[in-house]
């Protein structure tokens, strides 16, 4: 079974937390890593640096344009990550935007994957039928698990086809937004997350978008089996260094 | 018959599709799901010929350039879209846009700019309509090209400052979709160019066939013929060449020139040649050819004109180049700033930056003396004048 498939099965609310890979020195990513589980995270989304982060507001924006000029690249990521395994248990996703996948070759990258011990991706440009007509079966035959969005627009049957062909979670966003744009939820947040809870879907619900504090954590998992970090983490790691993501743990449970 | 038009799935050839993130999908489903009905619609289709004639001027004149036509010892029309209101042929898609947004029930319009132009005929056509308009336009561009940032602000528009990345076209680009992401129900995003997900590259395209559509009448009753040999334009994303070639598409008897700003030279570093320099890759949506480094981060194109600096090409024109459908030519700096030279004092035409590189392509290659030369002289230099002053010691 898949680490995230693992993970899964637990029976306690979970946290992903995100970071930009290089980010804030290019030599961080193990640290961080290694600390995060320290700390008791459940699960890491590695961000896979991009020029161009449509989906992603300004933190994230910044943290990515930072990590290349560091000099982070898909080949250097691979290279750090290559004894990860050694030390870090809990499962790791690698997130990242799908044209420098598609430079790297897509089957090159997911064998790349698979050597380090990467369980699963999460591709935000990477549309859900494309993934399905064209690169399920090469994900699966690299043991990796791809991860879909879904937000408050997404109707119901486009819901039912993502959950067809997910084999980990869903990553349900919390709002009509980029990332880092909220600071709280209302009530429409609310009525979505029942709304798409009681839609009794196959695969578990991470909320992620919004989720910056101990008060939207437990707001976003009563309805859901876990949340996921980033923006907020990239702030703390901004703000206090790449050797305190512990201090920002412990803040959130 | 192959077609060099869009096929069902949105796709031209290898290139076109929606690779955009989910947040995204509701929108430009929506507008998938309804541009081709509603354009077709007898009430849009006379409400949008009504304002192209009244408002924008059209049809445009096709103009026999006699001295030109003399000097290099062929037959050269030029297709006056600089005679647009606005000043260029971008005003024909954001009337085609406004007018679907409004039928979409929208009540907030976005826009990207890159020079300023595509911004000013957004800003135009929300005046026009009465309808809230924001424009992201990179921090260096709002610099660069104030007098259109005043225009936007003196039509009512907000002009907002893109200040990721490399802040220009690109990264107001992003900063749109991004605004779109955040405001995904009463909010239409007009793109400028051919450029986008599936359906924004048919739909620009289809807005901007009307050039070609009034030069095969135009072209009827001065030649005899409804096609020239040759058509030629600049493509920075490629919605003027899109649109003069709309009805050339499939007809083997008439010659598509492509031509890209070389910038200072192909091999400088410093260029928007993007099917010389560019790879496969995906770019705001679309998969098409690109400029990136190996490792598939966007570059930064470099022009003298705003207007072509643009990392990719819209998956038509990508499409045409890897099909060789078209012959692709690539114009640097120089000879482009000398052809609007050349233009103002052998026509007393005045062109914009972005159209002087197209007719460099008369240096660059032979044409017979029966040949119909058919080029889009797709906007007017008003907007480049400080670039002209400054380059020529004017």
């Amino acid at each position: 079974m898949n680490r995230i498939q693992s993970v899964l099965e637990q029976d306690r609310k979970l946290l992903s937390v995100y970071f930009t890979a290089g980010f804030p020195n290019l030599n961080d990513t193990v640290s961080i890593l290694t600390q995060l589980q320290d700390a008791g995270v459940d699960m890491i989304e590695l961000g896979l640096p991009f020029s161009d982060p449509l989906a992603d507001g300004p933190t994230i924006q910044e943290s990515s344009t930072k990590a290349l000029k560091n000099g982070m690249s898909t080949d250097k990521l691979f290279e750090q990550l290559k004894d990860v395994r050694k030390n870090i248990h809990i499962p790791l996703i690698v997130m990242g935007y799908f044209n420098p996948m598609m430079q790297y070759g897509v089957e090159r990258f997911c064998q790349k994957c698979q050597e380090v011990g990467i369980d699963g991706l999460i591709i935000p440009d990477l549309p859900v039928d494309e993934y399905h007509n064209n690169y399920q079966e090469l994900f699966k035959k690299y043991g990796l698990l791809n991860m879909f969005l879904i937000t408050p627009q997404t109707s119901d049957e486009r819901i039912r086809f993502i959950d067809s062909v997910s084999e980990g979670f869903i990553y349900m966003v919390s709002s009509a937004a980029t990332t880092g744009a909220q600071s709280s939820f209302g009530e429409k947040q609310t009525a979505y997350f029942k709304r798409i809870g009681a839609m009794n879907l196959n695969a578990k619900l991470l909320v992620g978008f919004g989720i910056s504090n101990a008060e939207t954590y437990h707001a976003a998992t009563k309805y859901s089996k876990g949340a996921i970090i980033g923006s907020a983490f990239i702030k703390h790691l901004e703000k206090t260094g790449a050797d305190n993501a512990s201090a920002f743990v412990t803040q959130i449970r | 018959m192959s077609s060099y038009h869009v096929n069902e799935k949105g796709f031209y050839g290898d290139f076109g599709g929606a690779y955009i993130p989910e947040m995204l999908y509701p929108n430009v489903e929506e507008l998938r799901q309804n541009y081709l009905e509603i354009t077709a619609q007898d009430d849009f289709k006379k409400e949008f010929d009504q304002l192209l004639k009244d408002y924008v001027g059209r049809p445009t004149p096709l103009y026999f350039a006699s001295r030109l036509s003399e000097k290099y010892n062929t037959k050269i029309y030029l297709k006056r879209e600089d005679l647009c209101h606005t000043g260029a042929h971008k005003i024909n898609n954001t009337i085609g846009q406004i007018l679907l947004a409004k039928r979409l029930g929208k009540n907030r319009i976005i826009a990207e700019t890159g020079a300023g132009q595509h911004g000013v005929a957004t800003a135009t056509v929300c005046a026009l309509m009465g309808i809230q308009c924001v424009v992201y336009m990179g921090e260096l561009d709002i610099k660069r090209q104030s007098p259109n940032v005043a225009r936007m602000k003196m039509l009512g528009a907000e002009v907002r400052s893109a200040l990721s990345g490399s802040k220009t076209l690109k990264d107001a680009t992003n900063e749109a979709i991004r605004d779109w992401i955040n405001n995904p129900v009463d909010t239409h995003y007009i793109i400028g160019s051919v450029v986008g997900p599936h359906p924004y590259p048919d739909m620009v395209a289809r807005f901007q066939a009307v050039i070609s559509e009034e030069c095969k009448v135009q072209l009827m009753e001065t030649e005899g013929r409804d096609y020239p040999d040759h058509v030629i334009a600049c493509v920075g994303g490629g919605s003027n060449a899109a649109g003069i070639y709309y009805h050339y598409l499939d007809d083997p008897r008439v010659n598509i020139i492509a031509v890209e700003a070389a910038g200072k030279g192909i091999d400088s570093g410093e260029s928007a040649a993007t099917s010389a320099l560019g790879k496969e890759g995906i770019i705001h949506g679309s998969k098409t050819l690109l400029m990136q480094t190996p490792d598939g981060q966007i570059t930064e194109p470099y022009s003298i004109s705003a207007g072509l600096d643009y990392p990719g090409v819209g998956p038509m024109h990508a499409h045409l180049y890897r099909s060789q459908r078209a012959e692709f030519v690539s114009v640097p700096d120089q000879e482009a700033m000398d052809w609007g030279l050349m233009l103002s004092q052998m026509e007393g035409i005045i062109p914009a930056i972005e159209t002087s590189h197209a007719f460099a392509v008369l240096d660059a290659r032979k044409f017979e003396p029966n040949d119909v030369l058919l080029f889009n002289c797709s906007g007017r230099g008003d907007k480049d004048l400080q670039t002209y002053i400054d380059y020529f010691k004017l």
